[in-house]
């Protein structure tokens, strides 16, 4: 059961307290500690029925939240919507850029000063590596980086690292297979630091011309990270806990033949999976094109669906945090250990 | 003492700055940096691979006419962290100077990597580039957070 909506419009406006104070803005995983990492995770979890629809929980009432995207991407920008509304908050989207103000010469610092007026918190995406930071140097709201150029895409890291812990009750002693492009795909470096800084071992699965980057082995190594590199994805399958897979790119190929015979080794089906443990997971950060096969999606091994869904839950205890709202036990939810397998 | 023995290798000057210690083989990018061309009218000397108990071999730059600012200082610290510099006055040394370089870089040198959002038209927020290791100097930008190509960054000096 849900409490009356004045006893929450009392607390929030009693958290609220107070806007203008210095605000932490998420920009890469380094602006969270472990601790901090798994209380969002926490409040997330909390959130679970929130963010179905099970409960209504309108932390976030009178609060409006500014999507700024200087390029597309329709479901992040999406998930950052239903998350603040879920939450009894609102937005305003500022893309589409190219048909705004923004592309005709006006700084990124004049148009954050501008949209800082406006909002409480701005998700942002941005082709250029940095911009994040950038704004968030001229913003007072804190920025949520929603990915920046070849940077950072912490939301991304977040909502994996929830997807593996839902799964799994643990992130600490998970081996975890990274698989297919590893030198140019953002999302598995940020995942890949997070994982090891929370205690997972690594296998990275790559074609040769897509290794992961020897500056991130390093880094990795240096945290204490067990890694073992491989070329063959069949190898990895039976020891791992997860499977992460991305998408390899045609772009990174001189030509087609050389791109057909090197992501033909990368695909996952059905019929490979059978000597994987029972509880492994199979993730893909989404839209796929071909290294996942529909047959996969009906096996208990699957998981990419709900992994988009919980960037939902993650943002919004992103959201919370950063706007310095505590996430109460939701009354009666009843759902918040499942494995959110209904979804 | 060596380092008397050093500088006696080229000409004392009247009035000027000598900078000491710069790492073998650098004194030509310090002169790109200070701005120091063939376009000046006042001598500029240079010894490089000079013998020293300190760095083992060292490059010496002496320059007529001119005392060197503190952001010619700060631009200094990028290549030649360790340099001493002399201020000299009536052939003797008036100052001394010592490269000082912070945890920040602020506003000496752009970020070497292209697609950092810093490098907007008219961006009005400061370059900065953070000290991440001293030895050998490693920069990271700020913004974008790059390693920053040390061999590059004297052609992004602001
Ligand atoms: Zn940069």
């Amino acid at each position: 059961m849900v409490p009356a909506p004045r006893q929450w419009l009392w607390w929030v406006a009693a958290v609220n307290w107070g806007r203008g104070v210095a605000v932490a803005s998420l920009i890469t995983m380094d602006d969270l500690s472990n601790e901090d990492i798994l209380a969002v995770l926490d409040d997330a979890e909390r959130l679970l029925p929130v963010a179905r629809g099970q409960a209504y929980l309108p932390l976030l009432q009178g609060k409006l939240l500014g999507n700024l995207f200087f390029e597309p991407s329709t479901r992040t920008r999406m998930s950052f919507e239903t998350a603040m509304k879920r939450l009894g908050g609102d937005v305003i989207n500022l893309g589409d850029v190219s048909s705004s103000s923004l592309v005709k010469g006006e700084t990124l610092y004049d148009t954050i000063r501008m949209v800082d007026g406006y909002v409480d918190i701005i998700a942002m995406r941005h082709p250029r590596q940095g911009a994040a930071q950038y704004a968030s140097d001229s913003a007072e709201v804190p920025i949520l980086n929603g990915g920046d150029g070849a940077g950072h895409h912490p939301t991304q890291t977040l909502l994996d690292l929830f997807t593996i812990r839902q799964a799994h009750g643990t992130i600490e002693g998970l081996n975890v297979a990274l698989v297919g492009d590893l030198r140019f795909g953002r999302t598995v470096h940020s995942l890949s630091h997070a994982l090891v800084r929370l205690g997972c071992s690594l296998t990275l699965v790559s074609p040769d011309s897509l290794r992961m980057p020897s500056e991130i082995i390093d880094d990795l190594q240096a945290l204490g990270a067990t890694i073992i590199q491989s070329e063959d994805l069949a190898v990895a399958i039976p020891s791992a806990d997860v499977i992460y897979m991305t998408r390899i790119q045609k772009e990174r190929f001189p030509d087609e033949d050389e791109y057909q015979r090197v992501a033909g080794v990368f695909k996952l089906a059905a019929a490979d999976l059978a000597p994987a443990k029972g509880g492994m997971i199979v993730m893909h950060p989404l839209p796929r094109v071909d290294e996942i096969a529909p047959d996969v999606d009906a096996t208990v091994h699957a998981r990419y669906f709900e992994q988009a869904f919980n960037g939902v839950v993650t943002r919004m205890a992103l959201i919370c945090r950063l706007l310095d709202i505590a996430v109460p036990a939701v009354p009666d939810a009843g759902t918040s250990t499942d494995s959110g397998g209904e979804s | 003492m060596p380092s008397e023995m050093s500088m006696r290798r080229v000409t004392a000057i009247n009035n000027g700055t000598v900078i000491d210690h710069i790492p073998a083989g650098c004194a030509i990018t310090v002169l790109k940096m200070l701005g120091v061309d063939g376009g000046r009218a006042t001598p500029v000397t240079l010894a490089m691979n000079v013998p020293s108990e300190k760095m083992g071999l060292k490059d010496i730059v002496k320059i007529e006419d001119r005392e060197i600012s503190q952001s010619d200082l700060d631009k200094l610290a990028l290549v030649a962290p360790e340099a001493s510099v002399s201020i000299i006055r009536a052939y003797s040394v008036a100052e001394k100077l010592q490269v000082n370089l912070g945890e920040d870089v602020v506003n000496v040198a752009a970020c070497t990597f292209a697609n950092c959002a810093s490098h907007g038209p008219r961006e009005p927020l400061p370059h900065r580039l953070v000290v991440h290791g001293r030895d050998p100097l490693q920069l990271r930008c700020h913004y974008c957070g790059r390693e920053q190509d040390m061999d590059s960054i004297v052609d992004n000096l602001l």
